[in-house]
């Protein structure tokens, strides 16, 4: 015990001075990632835990069986994917829009575009919490299977995000709901187009904010609302159901309407996702 | 033995993220959910001191900064959990642990964690990110976060202990 005795603080002596630089360091850091030189930091630490998420996920969900599957269940759940995959190319050809008068325009629109598309299945396996404020999900496919920055994201339901950020083995999901997300909409059946925003509420699914491009026209409640899409489908493929109109709350005094969107996705129970990685050439 | 603790405490943090992110997050119904990361960097806090507890969580946040889902600026928790880490290391240790004033350390120091965060994140202009708004994810997180504490601070002391079982040297 004699040579605790000649250094009887065990600790560094000035926690004050170490809380100080770490401050720093952290200050330093949000100032470096301001500049947007942080992204090889996140993609590199994506390659390392993306992984443990996805390994995390699959060991300890509900479905947790899967870990010890035969390939038997292998080829049936394969199957089951198969399945699923042709009920989204399904969904997104002959959209929730059908029952509008421009119903065969846009199935016609879209069927060009959008029905030969290519998508990878994926499953959720991260999820940012409510504390983050930001809306984003992990996804178990990455670059490796062709998931790239700006691609659409469809769940069974509808429109869920855009990939912002993708590792090898991993994609970041940014989802339609958070306060950062904005998507062209198409509305009603009068063909108007829009913007949609999320809300950026953090409880429950969430709701989208629309903004109509032209302020004289104001939507009914119960239009459907599809995608716009954009030139080469990035981030967004044009076509896909997104939501309905929920609420109008019309203001005379400046003529504008707030139009609330529910989205047919719910955010908070999101699992099975296809990314469109392309649409098929020369078809 | 320092380094046979630092090591033990990184890979608690990152399972920590991963038991956050991966576990909790699609098995808790509302969208807040525990702060694990959070609680075990106060919990290394409470058990060793100011420094130690600073450093844990400048690592905790950091990693948890750079984890798939999150896309705010990075440091931001880094920042937040440090102070955290450090005030949960400024209570006094000579007293014995009680459930009590563990509790009563996680509820004070998680909450001004996500408030530090949360402040960071208006300064720095977070879309869609007002005080109004974060109050109660930030009250919920809270209680998640002290009934977490309570299992998870002995067992973090308990392992801390086994890790390095020197005795602590007075006289």
């Amino acid at each position: 015990m004699a040579r605790t005795r000649t250094r009887p603080d065990r600790e560094p002596r000035r926690p004050r001075t170490v809380l100080l630089v770490l401050l720093l360091a952290a200050v330093a850091l949000i100032s470096i990632d301001l500049t947007g030189a942080g992204s090889p930091a996140r993609t590199a630490a994506g390659a390392v835990l993306g992984p443990l998420e996805s390994g995390a996920n699959r060991l300890l969900s509900p479905f947790g069986v899967d870990a010890f599957a035969t390939r038997d269940d292998l080829r049936a759940k394969n199957a089951d994917l198969e399945a699923e995959n042709a009920r989204l190319r399904g969904l997104v050809a002959s959209s929730d829009v059908d029952r509008t008068r421009l119903a065969e325009y846009d199935a016609l629109a879209a069927y060009t575009t959008a029905a030969d598309l290519e998508t990878v299945t994926a499953h959720v396996v991260g999820i940012g919490s409510a504390q983050s404020f930001r809306r984003t999900v992990t996804l178990d496919a990455g670059t490796t299977r062709g998931v790239r920055r700006d691609m659409t994201v469809l769940g069974p339901d509808g429109l869920v995000g855009r990939v912002i950020s993708a590792s090898p083995t991993n994609a970041t999901v940014l989802l339609l709901v958070d306060a950062d997300s904005v998507v062209g909409a198409r509305l009603g059946a009068e063909h108007e187009l829009g913007m949609l925003r999320g809300d950026g509420s953090v409880s429950g699914t969430g709701r989208l904010q629309l903004e109509a491009l032209d302020r004289s026209a104001v939507p009914e409640v119960g239009d459907p609302i599809v995608s716009w899409g954009s030139r080469g489908g990035v981030p967004y493929i044009a076509g896909v159901p997104i939501g309905r109109v929920e609420k109008v709350v019309e203001s005379p005094r400046d003529e504008t309407a707030s139009v609330t969107v529910a989205p047919y996705v719910d955010f908070s129970a999101l699992d099975t996702v296809a990314v469109v990685v392309g649409a098929r050439q020369g078809s | 033995m320092a380094a046979r603790r630092a090591a033990l405490v990184v890979g608690l943090l990152v399972g920590a993220v991963i038991v956050q992110v991966s576990v909790l997050a699609p098995v808790i119904p509302t969208a807040v959910v525990p702060d694990v990361v959070l609680v075990v960097v106060i919990a290394v806090g409470l058990c060793s001191g100011p420094t130690d507890g600073a450093w844990a969580g400048f690592v905790g946040g950091l990693l948890l900064d750079v984890a798939p889902p999150a896309d705010h600026l990075l440091g931001r928790w880094a920042l937040a959990m440090a102070l955290a880490g450090f005030l949960a290391g400024t209570v006094d240790r000579g007293s014995r642990p009680s459930w009590l004033s563990d509790g009563a350390t996680v509820a004070a120091t998680a909450f001004v964690g996500l408030a530090v965060f949360a402040l960071t994140g208006v300064l720095l202009g977070e879309p869609g990110l007002t005080l109004a708004a974060a109050l109660p994810v930030i009250g919920l997180a809270v209680v998640y976060d002290v009934v977490l504490g309570l299992a998870v601070v002995p067992a973090v002391r308990m392992l801390l202990v086994r890790a390095e079982p020197a005795p602590r040297v007075r006289w």
